[in-house]
């Protein structure tokens, strides 16, 4: 039987490879797409409760949350295009002016 | 006007000139204006002459003929308990008191002056320095006029050390000679003796009153009633007034002060500072009176005196010695009559000696000025037909010194020795020795005039060319002088009976009266002008009709003729014993200042070194302690913050692992 | 029976494909194995009777955002050279991490999983899945849904303002 702890474990091992990916990689586009992961791990987390529980309100907040993450690529992306347009790369540790 | 109110004015008048003097007298120097100089200074000693009349005016018409006035408080000190237990303050004031006995001695310091200072235009008149001559005179003035006029025994200090600093300025006006410059610091050095005398009775007389103000004072010794060392405290007030007034043993410095000006030796030597220790005695005589003994030393000293410098007087060949041991003898008899009880006389001796010295002084000035600076008598001779005013007015003054009536002197050497003859402390030996001085004082004067004005001329060539007789500005004060020496002593009945208040007997000492009687008075009277009259002539056959016996006598008598001719050799013995002797000589003084330089000054060095010691090692506790505690904090803040600013990397990766790092930390926490 | 082996499939594609996205040095094949995932996690879905949310998974995600992605990839990606290294500097210290939180989290999970209860299959409404999602939505979580419709207006204002050359 698929009890609820399976869908947590696999919604933990998506969310430790999205951090994974978030901390480990240099380029900045494969860091957003890696909080997309991390996003995803969320969302099976919800639907599993909501579906084991009953009612559909973790789907509600699931789809909030794709909205959400529309939301923030698109902010994040332009701003990626943005810095792209002033230091011609993309790789986060180039970029480094967040301080002091 | 108000005389008496502004008598504080009187001692400002020539102190005004001399500030003038110290201002602006080099350039009037240079400008030759010797005229401003002589309008300023004598003008300013003759508006101080008649203010002092009319304050001595309006002083009549006074209560009890006293007149107080304090300017302000100058010392005020803490209070404490006298000898007597009481609690006092010392109190010194600014004041004046103007009394019978001030007012006699500010209007002979202010006339006599006035005239000395009209004389000295002519006489210093083709000197240099003339406006410093002036200015130091002026303020001579001033502090004469400050002791005579003060109303406590601090502000008659200040005046007595203000004179005598004039007198050292004074003596060594021609500081370019040794001889001057030596004797003018003599004075000031043997002075400081007297001085240092003077200081002690005065501490003496505040522990026992409690106040140094003459008036209390007075009242208070004339209560009677209180125990005191009234010996020690009054011997040493006289030995302070010996000092000033040249007797035994500080006399020493009057005859070296010849070396001064003739104007100087006449106003200061003569008439007025000297007479400041007289003054002082007087003024004291409320605790004189209390201290018998004292009283019996004052006149022995005084009696001593008069006949020992009278004897030094004999023999000497400087015109001008003579008048010194003459002044020295004089004062003498001063001392005299305040030791057997009559002040009144002393003053009134003060009074006439003031005249008749200041003319034989001014008149010998005259007479060296004739003879182009010359003062050995042996070089002089027969000048009475060449400068005839002079003779003249030094003829008055020699009569009156003798003791001839109806002039000056006879009236008032006569009546000190009446009193010594008759007063219970006085005494037929000290009678008789006063009288022989007289006899010697008519000689030695005879003398002088003898051999100045009379008999052969000795003079020399050279000078007999520039013989003349003085300019009229010199000849004027002689002549006044000579006036005042004649008529001076005519009105003692009325000077005795102005001068009793302050005489006052004080109660608790029984007075015996005059013991002889009035014949016996008139006795003496004729004893004395038959002595006088003994040694006019006696100088008479020595110097004019043989003058050989002179010199006979000279050599059959040569060892006291030398002994005499080089004043008992006093001045050797002290130089002797005080100044190059084993213990009391240049040894202790240099010791002693060694020791002031060492110990005194090192002390205050110390003081200075320790002071400068503390505060560096405040500065280095502040520097190092105190700073180092603030720059510290900023150190430990850098030091601190150089790993904590190594977190803010800039690179948003490691945000993110704190994030993380975080999330496990919370979440464990949250979560366990 | 069934829904375990799908199970296990599904799951086996999302973190295969993960693994694969995050350690591509491709950008394009990162996204398309995000992709992968992505749709991986829609079946997963239709395993858990969200069929709405599957729906809305594909069409959003995969159509929306991931076209989103790759037209920026394409617009930013320059020459990526064999020898670059694609992973920061921290790696090291970033797994350490992640090895924390994955015990950490797997801790929790083993603790907290013993209180789950069993699956209790939801018969008891007529209704699809998209409807009950829709009165959900539309009557508990109206407000919510009216934010995020500003939200996005807000994100696609600024995002245009962000990518222009000239403001």
């Amino acid at each position: 039987m698929i009890s609820i702890t399976h869908y947590l474990f696999l919604s933990t091992a998506l969310l430790t490879i999205g951090v994974v990916g978030v901390l480990t990689r240099r380029n900045m586009v494969i860091i957003l797409m890696s909080v997309e992961l991390i996003l995803n791990a969320v969302n099976i987390n919800l639907v599993a409760f909501s579906h084991y529980w009953g009612g559909v309100h973790g789907q509600v907040f699931a789809i909030f949350i794709i909205a959400d993450a529309a939301a923030e690529v698109a902010v994040g992306l332009g701003l990626l295009i943005a810095l792209f347009r002033n230091k011609e790369v993309v790789n986060a540790d180039q970029v480094d002016l967040l301080k002091w | 006007m108000n005389f008496l109110e502004y008598i504080w004015l009187i001692p400002m008048y020539p102190l005004t000139g001399a500030v003038l003097m110290l201002l602006f007298g080099r350039k009037l120097e240079h400008g030759h204006k010797n005229s401003v100089v002589s309008a300023i200074c004598p003008g300013m000693v003759g508006i101080a002459f008649l203010h002092a009349v009319g304050a001595v005016i309006q002083l009549t018409s006074t209560p009890n003929h006293v007149f107080e006035k304090v300017m302000y408080v100058w010392v005020a000190g803490l209070p404490f308990h006298t000898s007597a237990g009481t609690l006092v303050r010392f109190q010194a004031d600014f004041g004046y008191l103007l009394d019978p006995l001030s007012a006699v001695m500010v209007l002979v310091v202010t006339g006599v002056g006035f005239l000395i200072h009209v004389y000295s235009i002519g006489y210093m008149g083709h000197e240099g320095g003339f406006y410093r001559f002036f200015g130091y005179l002026n303020l001579f003035m001033f502090n004469m006029l400050t002791l005579v006029l003060a109303n406590n025994y601090v502000l008659l200090f200040v005046g007595w050390e203000g004179v005598g600093l004039c007198s050292y300025l004074l003596i060594g006006f021609y500081f370019h000679k040794k001889s001057a410059s030596d004797a003018g610091k003599k004075a000031f050095v043997v002075n400081r003796i007297g001085d240092a005398a003077f200081i002690l009775g005065m501490f003496y007389i505040f522990a026992t009153f409690g106040t140094v103000n003459f008036q209390h004072v007075t009242e208070a010794a004339r209560e009677g009633g209180i125990v005191a060392p009234f010996f020690l405290m009054t011997l040493l007030l006289f030995i302070g007034a010996t000092g000033k007034s040249a007797q035994i043993p500080l006399y020493v410095w009057l005859p070296d002060a010849m070396e001064g000006p003739t104007p100087v030796s006449a106003l200061i030597h003569a008439a007025t500072m000297v007479t400041a220790g007289v003054y002082m005695v007087a003024r004291s005589n409320a605790l004189f009176q209390l201290a018998p003994t004292t009283m019996n030393i004052v006149a022995a000293i005084g009696a001593a005196t008069a006949i020992f410098a009278a004897s030094i007087g004999l023999v000497q060949n400087d015109i001008k010695r003579v008048l010194a041991y003459s002044t020295v003898s004089q004062l003498g008899y001063m001392f005299l009559a305040c030791g057997v009880g009559a002040f009144w006389v002393g003053i009134f001796h003060v009074q006439t000696h003031a005249f008749f010295k200041a003319l034989l002084f001014l008149g010998s000035g005259s007479v060296i000025h004739a003879m182009s600076g010359e003062q050995d008598m042996r070089k002089m001779g027969a000048l009475r037909s060449k400068i005839p005013w002079t003779f003249g007015t030094m003829a008055v003054g020699w009569i009156a010194i003798s003791g001839i009536p109806p002039l000056a002197g006879f009236w008032s050497k006569d009546e000190i020795l009446w009193q010594t003859y008759s007063s219970p402390l006085g005494s037929k030996l000290l009678y008789g020795i006063g009288l022989l001085t007289a006899g010697m004082t008519a000689f030695y004067m005879s003398r002088l005039m003898f051999m100045t004005f009379f008999g052969k001329s000795r003079v020399s060539h050279e000078a007999e060319h520039h013989l003349h007789e003085s300019p009229m500005v010199m000849v004027g004060p002689l002549a006044a002088l000579a006036v005042l020496s004649a008529v001076g002593g005519l009105w003692f009945k009325q000077l005795e009976q102005w001068l009793e208040p302050v005489f006052e007997p004080v109660k608790g000492i029984v007075h015996n009266e005059a013991t002889a009687s009035g014949q016996i008075e008139y006795i003496l009277m004729g004893v004395s002008i038959g002595v006088a009259a003994a040694g006019i002539a006696l100088a008479y056959h020595f110097f004019v009709a043989k003058p050989e016996t002179a010199d006979n006598l000279e050599a059959s008598l040569k060892p006291i003729h030398t002994l005499l001719l080089n004043k008992y050799y006093v001045d050797e013995v002290y130089s002797a014993v005080f100044v190059d002797g084993p213990v009391m000589g240049k040894q202790l003084g240099s010791a002693l200042s060694k020791f002031d330089a060492v110990v005194v000054d090192g002390g205050v060095n110390g003081a200075g070194w320790v002071t400068r010691g503390t505060s560096t090692l405040s500065m280095l506790w502040d520097s190092w302690v105190i700073d180092g505690a603030v720059r510290a904090l900023g150190f430990f803040t850098k030091v601190l913050s150089f790993p904590m600013r190594m977190i803010q990397t800039g690179f948003v990766q490691n945000y993110a692992l704190v994030i993380v790092l975080g999330v496990i930390v919370l979440g464990y926490y949250f979560i366990r | 029976m069934l829904d375990q082996i799908f199970f296990y499939l599904f799951a086996t594609v999302i973190l295969a494909s993960a693994i694969l996205c995050v350690t591509a040095r491709n950008a394009v094949h990162s996204a398309i194995f995000l992709i992968g995932t992505l749709l991986g996690v829609a079946g997963l879905y239709l395993l858990l009777t969200a069929e709405f949310l599957a729906g809305v998974q594909v069409i959003l995600y995969v159509g929306g955002i991931m076209v989103l992605f790759l037209f920026v990839i394409m617009l930013v990606n320059i020459d990526q050279s064999l020898r670059e290294n694609i992973f920061s500097h921290q790696w090291r210290v970033g797994m350490g991490a992640v090895v924390l939180l994955a015990a950490e989290l797997g801790w929790f999970v083993t603790k907290g999983g013993v209180s789950m209860p069993a699956r209790t299959p939801d018969t008891t409404s007529q209704l699809g899945n998209v409807q009950q999602v829709g009165d959900v939505i539309f009557q508990s979580y109206l407000l919510p849904f009216e934010i995020a419709s500003i939200l996005l207006l807000v994100a696609m204002v600024g995002a245009v303002v962000l990518a222009k050359k000239r403001i």
